[in-house]
């Protein structure tokens, strides 16, 4: 079912995106100093959030993206 | 307050303009330019994921919760994550048996079971309306909160339903449908002029939902730095920042919540529709993977802002925060901007509205109606004329029917629940598809029984302990059995069902529900082994991405008539789509005509897919059923079948390599053909030449011999002289009888060559001492240019030599009369020697350049050719060639010729083919 390097790579992702996203990470960026003069948490968020969409993004639009089936 | 006119009417040049887009959708696909073939309208389809419950329930969530409408956003990312595997595999078998919904994807995957079709039919209807409710609901609170009179809000409900916009919109809405998702009855099931209208929406929303949340950060606030701070002044905001709001933090809740939103990106009916039935192509997906997580993101930057201003503005509890999207900009004295938002909410309930009611229509007609009338005989064979027309009148008040279903439920328990429950609800029900959904990609075993059962458990099991209590808690029944549980059996309390507690309900439900949906579905798919149906679709679905038309296999046994099947497709997709699609079959089977189309399975499984892009593959099985004698297939049959598929396969591979190569014999044999046929030709033109050379010096002795011999008379002299011509005759003509023997000795390979090291410009020198006579008769001057040094080669030193007196006799031949002159060449490098000779004679015409080194052919017109055999040059490219050389030919400045042969250092004796040599001169 998983075959090629980015069909592993995307696994991997969503894999990692269930773990950040949830107990016990999630609780780690719940900080009282803020960023920038912004709130902290829900800052890391949405940082996070846009990381793992930059990681599929480069997994899926890169030249020479493996094109391997299923 | 905005004038109700001025709403109603902006609402509806907005529903105008969605018109206008669709219309130009479809115009662009009939025309072959289609605007949706493109990754990036596609992806911005996708965010129909977005109805009105994102546009004004995220506000009221994050006022209550903080970060907790983000889990409904972070399980699509994830789902989108595993896109280009999962979705790309549901979109390859949708394709490839085309699948219109995704009842008739479960359903097909289970063995073409209806029941199951229809089953998933209900549950997304029961699903499905409430939701659409939802969307009515926020257009029609928003339309009060626009027009009502400052803070003053009219309950909709108080309304008589014929002065209700609501209805109006819904009728509207459902019009749109009718026209752009009912028009035709396809084979694909595809509407290009919705999705570019979805698309299309999707931009509207987003950008409405942007300004809004820059209007409240910019231009009621001072940044997002200065509503941050405010909130962090306030302790009741302050909590909306963090992640433990006071208590512990429901961990089990947030993980609900995003596997709950990850499997309803998936299976909704409406996102189904969008991303796997109306998909153009499967690397769009590529794009949309991040694209649409991307749009997620950005339509919740101003989630939290909007939330803790509209807190901040207003004071808490002062206002239903699901309305600040509209009511801040309203409060500020924004008019336009409200409106603004409003028709962005409008464009986030339309489209949800428009995709979900048009796949759910698909299926009540398909999957219900179209079975049921199958069963009452209506539409069986030989009955009733041309059905397409019933068809599309079915599904267009299918359409109706869900959208008035949809109004009425919101006319009866719109008030009573926030957006938000209302669309989890949804989310929990169509969330049951998951086990059967899943599991069918990837798992041979599951079989029709454990995916009805597992689907009938699970939603029963949500309706027990999600939809009950909903209904309870808004009045509509006692919430006595909420509290002691059913009959006083505080066991079966639909909230903590066998006692479990600590889960809020919806987390709760969802356990429950889909523990019973998989361990059914797994349960009653192991008990029994699938039957020879369902197991010939799980092979088909499973291993979709191993299967190619050409080697799939084809699961059916009978026998049926060509016209029977043929008189089918007419009756349920019109003549014209019929003739179609027959010719289109016999063009891909190689056939002459459609009348060559023979009877056979794969014509059966042809038909059969194709009807079930327009009546659903559940109902296609059935109508082909009726009209041709069926064998049942058994497990060993679906055994037998992929066997001799694969074995046909590989056939076929194998035929394939040996039909290449039979080409490529096919083509060697036609070039040695052609070959052999200019040789032939050439053989005829040289036997003409050699007795038309041999003939003219043997006239001409011939001659002068009877000459001598009738005068016996004649002057010593004048004999003598004819003697002399005599003899010069006859040296010309063996001359020419030893050039044959020689030119073809050297073409058979059977010349003897003397091989011995030479030494070129010895060899050269050699060259024009032999022929400096010549030259100097014809008073030409002879310069030769050679190297200090040259190395040696190993080569027939004569036949070098017979080379180099050939060129330079030719040269003799065509110098002018006076101020002849020759030029000979040395050149050496790394590879090998090249010699030039160049005289300043009249050059070869372009037109003879190609000519002159085939035999009997002379440089000159037939009037002044000089004397020669013809044979010169092309004995000299042999024996250059066979050295591994070349010979070839120039114009120089002036027109003048120049030949070159070019010898390499290691090459002698050898004779390599059609060996390539880089011009040296």
């Amino acid at each position: 079912m998983i075959k090629g390097i980015d069909a592993q790579r995307l696994v991997a992702v969503f894999l990692g995106g269930w773990v950040v996203f949830n107990y016990p990470l999630l609780g780690l960026w719940d900080q009282d100093p803020t960023l920038l003069g912004l709130p902290a948490f829900p800052v890391a968020l949405f940082l996070i959030w846009g990381l793992l969409i930059a990681m599929v993004a480069w997994l899926m639009e890169r030249p020479g993206a493996d094109r391997a089936d299923d | 307050m905005l004038s109700a006119s001025a709403v109603i009417g902006v609402s509806f040049a907005y529903l105008l303009v969605l018109f206008g887009v669709a219309w130009l959708g479809d115009l662009r696909a009939r025309q072959g330019r289609s605007l949706i073939d493109n990754a990036w309208i596609y992806a911005l389809s996708l965010a129909v994921y977005c109805t009105a419950w994102t546009y004004f329930g995220s506000v009221g969530r994050a006022a209550s919760g903080g970060v907790w409408f983000l889990p409904i956003y972070l399980g699509p990312t994830l789902a989108m994550a595993l896109g280009w595997m999962v979705l790309r595999k549901m979109v390859r078998i949708a394709k490839t048996y085309r699948i219109t919904s995704i009842a008739d994807f479960i359903g097909s995957r289970y063995g073409k079971s209806p029941l199951l079709a229809g089953l998933v039919t209900v549950i997304a209807v029961i699903g499905i309306v409430p939701y659409i409710a939802l969307q009515l609901k926020a257009v029609s609170a928003g339309y009060a909160l626009l027009t009502a009179a400052d803070g003053l809000l009219p309950t909709s409900s108080s309304q008589h339903w014929t002065s209700d916009g609501t209805f109006y919109v819904a009728l509207a809405l459902a019009g749109f449908t009718m026209v752009f998702g009912a028009r035709h009855l396809d084979t694909t099931e595809r509407h290009e002029g919705m999705v570019a209208a979805i698309a299309f929406e999707g931009v509207v929303k987003l950008v409405a939902f942007l300004a809004v949340g820059i209007f409240v950060t910019w231009g009621l606030f001072d940044g997002l730095g200065d509503l941050a701070a405010r909130a962090k002044a306030e302790p009741a905001l302050s909590r909306l920042l963090h992640l433990e709001q006071g208590g512990s933090f429901a961990w089990a809740q947030w993980f609900a919540l995003t596997l709950l939103s990850m499997l309803s990106v998936l299976f909704l009916p409406r996102q189904f529709q969008i991303m796997v039935v109306e998909n153009v192509r499967e690397s769009h997906l590529r794009r949309a993977a991040w694209l649409f997580p991307l749009y997620l993101l950005v339509i919740n930057l101003f989630v939290l802002p909007i939330a803790l201003g509209g807190l901040l503005y207003f004071g808490q509890g002062k206002m239903d925060p699901e309305t600040f999207v509209l009511s801040l900009p309203l409060a500020a004295g924004q008019h336009a901007l409200a409106l603004f938002a409003f028709i962005g909410g409008l464009s986030a309930a339309t489209g949800m509205v428009i995709v979900e009611t048009i796949a759910v229509s698909t299926m009540v007609s398909n999957e219900l109606v179209m079975p049921l009338l199958l069963r009452m005989g209506r539409l069986g064979a030989g009955a009733g004329p041309e059905l397409t027309r019933l068809l599309l009148g079915i599904r267009r008040a299918a359409i109706l029917v869900v959208l008035l279903l949809g109004y009425g439920y919101f006319h009866l328990a719109g008030e009573a629940y926030a957006l938000v429950s209302i669309g989890l609800i949804s989310f929990a029900a169509v969330a049951q598809f998951a086990p059967a959904v899943l599991g069918g990609l990837y798992w041979r075993g599951g079989t029709r029984r454990g995916a009805i059962v597992g689907l009938a458990a699970g939603i029963l099991m949500w309706a027990y302990t999600l939809m009950l209590p909903s209904i309870a808690k808004s009045g509509w029944m006692g919430i006595h059995f909420l509290v002691d549980g059913p009959w006083g059996l505080a066991m079966l309390r639909p909230e903590q069902f066998m006692g479990l507690r600590g889960f809020d309900n919806l987390t709760h439900s969802l356990f429950w529900s889909l523990l019973v949906n998989v361990g059914a579905y797994v349960g009653l798919s192991l008990w029994r082994a699938p039957s020879g149906q369902e197991a010939s679709q799980a092979l088909l679905f499973v291993d979709v991405f191993q299967r190619t038309a050409q080697s799939s296999p084809v699961f059916w046994r009978g026998k049926a008539r060509v016209s029977d099947l043929r008189r089918l497709c007419e009756r349920f997709l019109g003549a014209r789509k019929s003739d179609e699609l027959f010719e289109g079959y016999a063009r891909r089977a190689g056939l002459r005509s459609v009348d060559a189309i023979a009877p056979d399975p794969r014509l059966v499984q042809y038909v059969e897919t194709r009807l079930g892009g327009a009546v659903g593959s559940a109902s296609a099985r059935v109508l082909v059923a009726s009209v041709a004698q069926e064998d049942p297939l058994t497990p060993d049959d679906v055994l037998r079948i992929l066997d001799e598929a694969s074995q046909l396969r590989a056939y076929s591979r194998e035929l394939e390599e040996k039909s290449h190569s039979l080409e490529r014999a096919t083509t060697g044999l036609r070039e040695a053909n052609e070959e052999l046929k200019s040789l032939d030709r050439l053989k005829d033109d040289f036997m003409s030449s050699v007795t038309h050379e041999l003939r003219t010096p043997l006239t001409s002795i011939r001659a002068l011999a009877e000459l001598i011999r009738d005068e016996a008379d004649m002057p010593a002299a004048q004999r003598q002289q004819f003697i002399g011509i005599i003899v010069a005759e006859t040296e010309r003509l063996s001359r020419l009888v030893n050039q044959v023997l020689d030119m073809a000795k050297i073409e058979s390979g059977h010349a003897e060559w003397h091989i011995s090291t030479v030494d070129l410009r010895e060899l050269l020198q050699n060259a024009v001492t032999i022929t400096a006579e010549l030259f100097h008769e014809r008073g030409a001057r002879v310069l030769l240019a050679v190297p200090e040094q040259a190395p040696t080669l190993q080569a027939d030193a004569d036949r070098l030599l017979q080379v180099m007196l050939n060129l330079l006799s030719n040269a003799a031949k065509f110098v002018p009369n006076s101020g002849g002159e020759v030029r000979i060449g040395l050149l050496t490098d790394a590879e090998g020697a090249t010699v030039t000779v160049q005289d300043n004679g009249p050059g070869i015409p372009p037109d003879q350049r190609g000519i002159i080194f085939d035999r009997f052919r002379q440089g000159g017109d037939a009037q002044n050719r000089p004397q020669g055999t013809g044979l010169g040059l092309p004995i000299s490219q042999e024996i250059v060639k066979h050295f591994g050389g070349r010979l070839w030919h120039e114009a120089v400045d002036g027109g003048h010729p120049r030949f070159l042969f070019f010898l390499p250092w290691h090459a002698a004796g050898a004779r390599p083919d059609n060996r390539q040599t880089g011009e040296k001169a």
